[in-house]
């Protein structure tokens, strides 16, 4: 009997017992759809995160002042200082001291209302300068972005975020408009595109002030030379790490800090969030695979019970072969067939429901889910091999039946 | 037989060999062990068919015909003594192998026909065939022809459920004729069958044995055993009667089917 005969003969055999062969194949089917599922969401959730991250900028450092590094002395703790100033910044765009590093912002946040009309809204006050744009790779919706001239001159010019504009005004064709900020008239002369939101902050409710405008006319005191955060631009990816080491220099330089381990200030960079975002994904990812296997284990098992219970129901069949002519071989080949196409079907049917859901589930929970083909043809595989080889044992019992007693069985 | 003469000489034997019996038993003992109790259903029996022979095995139950038969048939194998069927040594070949002598010397015909009900019946038909590495195309024919040769070629493509017993039985017949097997062996093929129906097979088995088929036939009843030519009574595992073995009948036989 060879192959293509043995494959008919197992389908038809299948085939017979349609609803029997469906219930077994269930395990197999919910195990398969779970794994392409998971891996799916796993994959999902981490371009989600690493297309955030680099919607913030690919090859990006952020400078914030204090340091989570020591408890040691007086220093505040990560975040919280005003150690960082505008000058930190100015000497980190020098391209002498750090000629990997392309672009430099310095962000100074007030959160402020803002009045448009009879229009309130509160929303954070960035005061920056021009390189800001290009740092944090957005783009304007119209409009134009502050100059070096509003900058020089402490021009009272604000850009909004597309959802500041709206909220303000109802719309996002606002330049010219005016708004208020701390009973100050600012004239609004761009409008962001909308970027998304990120994990902790929507990116597209801000307003944008010179950097001198912010010092001069709405952060007053001692507070008015201190920045929040500075963001460093490298020049390519693989220059990201020179470039942490050129800012690291130049800030300890300049903060007359000599051991880097007492440092003021914080650096970090955009590839420790998604190298953190993706360990966990990866650990969520393990587990339920864990528990798509458990469910295929189980699978498997109902696969070997149904084929011992097609053994026994046919040895008659079995006998009748041997009788034949059937060698031990043809009959265990037949029997493992019919646990292969079994395992086949479940997988064949797993994949398709889980590449079903993958397109119905995203609308449900809201994060995205990506088919990998690997996937699905590994999982496949794997649905095939567990029926091969929970089939083992009962083909082996077929093949070694005597054929007198399989004849003589009722 | 034309078809032993071209096994034999491709199994290198000289033709001469033919005057060889098909089945040779000596001193065939068979012995059941069923826990501490052992049961020795052949006691010591000696018995040689040539071929073209139509013999019939008697004997009520319990009489060690059904182990005989199935010794005979290659499906269980002896306690002691030796089996030759058609040159070969049974009692030394594994499973595998018995199951291609099976394939190759042996049409069973069974009491319960033992067709399977989801294969229409030249698909029945065919199985030895399949088993016999036979290529699909030759095989539709040949079970063409087998089922023909029972008079049943407007039932090709019926299911067994949609057969009469007694035609049931003639597409078993049909299978156990279709690998051209040295002997046919039939166990009751007549137990699950009206009047009508035995005379049908029965007279289907005359026909056989005028071509030259070896036929051995199992069954208790005396009137089915008296269509053979030759009745071989067996009682408490051994042979009890014996009324032909005729030297003649071998002779007539190979004559017939040359």
């Amino acid at each position: 009997m060879n192959w293509a005969e043995t494959l008919h003969t197992s389908w038809a055999a299948v085939r017979s017992h349609s609803l029997r062969s469906l219930l077994t194949v269930l395990g197999i089917l919910i195990g398969i759809a779970a794994v392409i599922l998971t891996v799916g969401l796993g994959l999902g959730t981490q371009k989600d995160v690493s297309s955030q991250i680099s919607s913030l900028g690919s090859n990006l450092l952020i400078v914030s002042p204090g340091s989570s590094t020591s408890t040691a002395g007086v220093r505040g703790g990560f975040g919280t200082g005003t150690t960082l100033t505008a000058s930190d910044a100015t000497a980190l765009a020098s391209s002498v001291n750090a000629p990997d590093i392309v672009g430099v912002a310095a962000e100074k946040n007030t959160s402020l209302a803002l009045t448009a009309n009879s229009t309130n809204w509160t929303t954070t006050v960035t005061g920056t300068t021009p390189s800001w744009l290009d740092v944090r790779s957005r783009t304007l919706l119209s409009g134009s972005f502050i100059t070096d001239a509003d900058q020089a001159s402490a021009a009272s010019v604000v850009v909004l975020g597309s959802e500041t504009a709206t909220e303000l005004f109802g719309t996002t064709r606002v330049v010219g408009q005016t708004v208020s900020i701390d009973s100050r008239t600012f004239e609004v002369i761009g409008v962001l595109a909308s970027a998304g939101s990120n994990s902790s902050s929507n990116l597209d409710d801000l307003a944008i002030v010179p950097q001198s405008t912010a010092a001069s006319q709405l952060v007053g005191g001692t507070g008015s030379s201190s920045v929040s955060t500075i963001y460093i631009k490298a020049a390519s990816d693989a220059q990201l790490s020179a470039a942490y080491q050129e800012a690291q220099a130049v800030l300890l330089n300049l903060h007359s800090i000599s051991d880097s381990s007492s440092a003021d200030f914080t650096i970090s960079s955009q590839n420790a969030l998604v190298s953190t975002a993706t360990s966990i994904y990866q650990t969520l990812t393990v587990l339920l695979t864990g528990i798509a296997g458990l469910s295929l284990l189980v699978g498997g098992i109902g696969v070997m019970n149904i084929m011992l219970v097609s053994v026994t129901e046919r040895t008659r069949e079995i006998g009748l072969r041997k009788a034949l002519g059937a060698p031990p071989w043809a009959i265990r080949r037949q029997f493992l067939v019919e646990a292969a196409i079994l395992g086949l079907s479940g997988g064949l049917l797993g994949a398709v429901l889980g590449i079903g859901a993958a397109f119905l589930l995203p609308g449900v929970i809201g994060s995205s889910i990506v088919i990998s083909p690997a996937a699905v043809g590994l999982s496949i595989g794997v649905a095939i091999a567990i029926g091969l080889v929970f089939g083992v044992y009962p083909a082996t019992r077929a093949a070694r039946l005597a054929p007198i007693d399989a004849l003589r069985s009722e | 037989m034309a078809d032993a003469r071209e096994r034999a000489q491709l199994s290198g034997r000289p033709a001469a060999d033919l005057d060889e019996p098909v089945i040779q038993l000596l001193g065939a003992r068979k012995v059941y062990k069923s826990g501490s109790i052992e049961f020795e259903a052949l006691r010591g029996v000696d018995l040689e068919i040539r071929a073209g022979e139509y013999v019939a095995i008697m004997g009520p139950s319990g009489s060690g015909k059904s182990t005989l038969m199935n010794v005979l048939g290659c499906l269980d194998t002896l306690t002691h003594g030796s089996y030759r069927l058609a040159g070969n040594d049974v009692d030394e070949l594994d499973e595998a192998e018995l199951a291609e002598i099976r394939n190759q010397q042996i049409g069973f015909v069974f009491q319960q026909f033992n067709l399977l009900p989801s294969l229409e019946a030249w698909r029945n038909v065919e199985l030895p065939l399949v088993y016999g590495r036979v290529p699909a195309h030759e095989r539709r024919k040949r079970a063409e022809r087998a089922l023909e040769r029972v008079g049943l070629e407007s039932r090709f493509a019926n299911k067994p459920g949609e057969l009469s017993g007694g035609q049931q039985q003639r597409v078993a017949v049909a299978r156990a004729l279709v690998g051209e097997p040295t002997m046919i062996l039939a166990d009751e093929p007549t137990g699950n069958l009206d009047s009508v129906s035995t005379e049908d097979v029965l007279g289907l088995f005359d026909e056989l044995h005028a071509l030259g088929r070896t036929i051995v036939l199992i069954t208790h009843e005396l009137e089915v055993a008296q269509r053979a030519r030759r009745i071989v009574r067996v009682r408490d595992g051994l042979i009890q009667d014996d009324d032909g073995a005729d030297p003649g009948t071998s002779a007539r036989g190979i004559e017939a089917a040359a």
